[in-house]
């Protein structure tokens, strides 16, 4: 295609909190100055900026992007901020891919940024305007209905149960437990889920993500750049993004067209014909648990209402045959949303290097991808990586 | 091709009301948080420095936005700062008009780089002029709650 | 690197750290109000409604009847071509039962859960739901493939708006076998 090759060479993270003291350009400085350090750059080296934050209702701060710029490493360079709801932080290394791949930079440091805590009395509230204005709104719907109507739905299509659905939060707080950045991490079981508190019927409480603040950011180079700076450079060697329709009570519910849409687009760059057996470990997008089943059958890594049976048989933990989410995703890590995302592709950038730690998935995993979702949920990013 | 439906009736457009209804509680982060506990319990203003940029910021911050160094010693530079533009304004928030107008000077603090954004109080409009000292005048200390608004603006140095 | 050879940062603050004073906030309310023009589908949509009926716009290419109507066929990326009149009754595609209000805030254990569903109106195109709300049915009872049919406000208190129609209840159905349906897919649209 006449693109450069793109590599990640360095990641950083805070931890993920519910409320933060810092403020949202000092986390966005923790995670980039981190990121920054872990492959021995400076801001001086960096060509480019991309900023990922999601929408500017939860931090109440206009212009975002703007306000973060400095936190960001922005001042006196090319920045840019993107923006597609809860697919921001997938989208973030897309945007970043970009910039490098174009020739436009050769090295460009990727940032994202939430933070959620600001909003009261509850983030939720800011999603009212999301809906349409005139014929949605004044039915006052809050953002977890469309999650349990979908949910309710997905379970209705294939004969899932709430119980099978479960399984998804007690193995992904479970494997947060590893993870030093990790706001919910516990060790549950179906039980507790089911028992937890119902919200919206068939959401309860532990089916849920938290609301969370926190910020990542990785550095995305060329691939003469990253010859110099690393022996274990991790590539980008697909990517693709989607939207459906917005008039989403119109489309099929059960299944997640526009992520098989980003998929496809991914997997022709990567050269994937069969992503089951060539993607060795993924990181779907799990802000609710049915998410990441949903995910995984729209990324074609398992047949359509399979992705409970998998769960159940193990296959998705740390230690199956196709790990899913080992970083613990957003049930378990937390879920600072643009955040949440870049952190899915950290988690694949070092579990490619082997450096994930207590986390690390056996059998050295050589092909990772990492999904978001969002928008009014019409929206998949996709990212194909390899070592 | 064009649009196919013709709208006639055009004295009466309908529309449909709404509000975001959010209200937000802001944490001033690491650095504003020292900055305004500084400006309540002491009354004076905190910088942070950035040794290999030679460049000071107030209000402070952790880090040094030109070269990402953390900065984590704050000096304190005094209440005393220099005007360096200011405008006299009319309007209120909502663009109606303030009963008596004000003055607004963005103030450099000390020999920072620095700065703040407050009113004057205490001048006539001829009095000012850019690079003219002024010091801030707080409210009195019990009355302080660590905010922005425990300055109630720059005034003359005596 | 690993992340644990890292002292991450990220300062956790309790609630409590806000009623005591422990860290410095400051609030603010934004006093923002929006007036969205209807624009011509929407607006002749709400008009309909406050008629007590329900419109859809068709589109003669891919021969789809859309609710909610618009002016533009956003597959076809062309003009729509012709106002259809759909009914006031569908099918429950998906429901929730819903304990929250919009804010997140729980309802009171006397409050009725709310019950928000998406219904594929009939005489619209397959698969085109919109969101509303169901009522007059113990939550118990629900289930997706129901038939609904609008209840609408009294005509002299409809105002022309998507809440004219109150919510949708059941409509007693001919008893069916009781046979588990395999699971299927909906078609492609």
């Amino acid at each position: 295609m006449g693109m450069r090759k793109v590599a990640i060479v360095g990641a950083g993270i805070t931890k993920f909190v519910r409320r933060a003291q810092e403020t949202g350009k000092e986390l966005s400085w923790q995670a980039s100055k981190m990121a920054l350090d872990s492959c021995n750059l400076t801001l001086d080296d960096v060509d480019m900026v991309t900023l990922g934050t999601a929408p500017d209702a939860f931090d109440g701060v206009h212009m975002k992007g703007e306000y973060l710029s400095d936190g960001a490493g922005g001042i006196g360079k090319p920045y840019m901020r993107h923006f597609v709801g809860g697919g921001t932080g997938v989208f973030s290394p897309i945007h970043g891919w970009f910039h490098v791949a174009s020739g436009m930079a050769d090295i460009c440091l990727v940032v994202a940024e939430e933070k959620m805590s600001s909003c009261h009395p509850h983030p939720a509230g800011a999603f009212l305007t999301i809906f349409d204005h005139t014929t949605e709104q004044p039915l006052l719907p809050t953002l977890m209905w469309i999650f349990a109507l979908e949910m309710n739905r997905y379970m209705e299509t294939y004969g899932i149960t709430k119980a099978d659905i479960a399984q998804v939060s007690v193995k992904n707080k479970l494997n947060a437990m590893d993870h030093p950045s990790a706001q919910v991490a516990e060790k549950i079981t179906v039980e507790d889920v089911l028992n937890s508190e119902t919200l919206c019927w068939p959401v309860n409480r532990l089916d849920i993500s938290p609301a969370s603040d926190g910020a990542a950011a990785i550095v995305l180079v060329s691939e003469r750049v990253a010859r110099r700076l690393t022996d274990k450079p991790v590539w980008i060697d697909g990517v693709g993004h989607a939207i459906d329709t917005a008039y989403w009570a119109t489309r099929d519910l059960s299944y997640p067209r526009y992520v098989e849409t980003a998929a496809r687009q991914a997997y022709e760059m990567a050269g994937i014909t069969e992503p089951d057996k060539e993607i060795h470990i993924a990181e779907p997008y799990d802000p609710f648990d049915y998410k990441e089943l949903h995910h995984m059958e729209g990324l074609m890594l398992c047949p359509r209402g399979q992705a409970a049976q998998l769960t159940a048989d193990g296959v998705t933990a740390r230690d199956g045959n196709m790990p899913i989410c080992p970083s613990g995703g957003a049930l378990g890590v937390g879920n600072p949303i643009a955040a949440t995302g870049l952190m899915k592709i950290i988690e694949i950038f070092l579990q490619l290097r082997g450096e994930a730690g207590k986390r690390q998935v056996p059998g050295n995993p050589r092909c990772g991808l990492a999904q978001a979702w969002g928008d009014l949920m019409q929206m998949g990013t996709v990212v194909v990586m390899r070592n | 091709m064009a649009i196919t439906e013709k709208i006639t009736n055009t004295t009466t457009p309908t529309f449909w009301e709404g509000a975001i209804p959010v209200r937000y509680v802001y944490t001033y982060g690491l650095a504003g948080e020292k900055f305004f506990r500084t400006v309540k319990d002491k009354g004076t203003f905190l910088a942070t420095y950035c040794e290999d940029c030679d460049i000071s910021f107030v209000p402070p911050k952790v880090y040094c936005d030109r070269c990402f160094n953390e900065l984590d010693s704050y000096i304190d530079v005094g209440t005393i700062g220099y005007v360096e533009t200011f405008t006299l304004s009319f309007r209120n928030m909502d663009g109606s008009e303030k009963e008596v107008p004000e003055l607004l000077a963005m103030v450099r603090i000390g020999d920072t780089d620095g700065g703040l954004i407050h009113y004057l109080k205490g001048f006539e409009i001829d009095e000012i002029g850019i690079g003219m000292p002024v010091k801030a005048v707080f409210k009195p200390k019990a009355q302080r709650k660590g905010s922005i608004e425990d300055i109630i603006g720059f005034g003359p140095l005596k | 690197m690993k992340l644990e050879d890292f002292e991450l940062r990220g300062t956790n603050l309790k609630s409590s750290d806000f009623k005591t004073g422990k860290v410095l906030t400051t609030e603010w309310e934004p006093d923002l109000k929006y007036a969205w023009d209807d624009g011509v589908a929407i607006g002749r949509y709400l008009a309909e409604l406050g008629k007590g009926r329900i419109i859809a716009r068709t589109c003669y290419k891919c021969n789809r009847t859309m609710l909610p109507p618009r002016m533009f066929c956003e597959l076809c990326f062309r003009p729509t071509d012709e106002w259809t009149f759909v009914k006031d009754t569908g099918v429950i595609e998906t429901f929730s039962i819903a304990k929250v209000n919009w804010d997140a805030s729980r309802r009171g254990p006397k409050e009725p859960p709310l019950l928000p569903a998406v219904i594929v109106i009939d005489g619209a195109s397959e698969g085109m739901g919109i969101m509303h709300m169901l009522g007059e049915v113990d939550p118990k009872d629900l289930k997706i493939g129901m038939k609904v049919k609008a209840v609408w406000k009294k005509a002299e208190e409809r105002t022309g708006a998507i809440t004219d129609i109150l919510y949708f209840k059941p409509v007693a159905a001919k008893k069916k076998a009781k046979k588990k349906a395999a699971p299927k897919t909906r078609g492609k649209r």
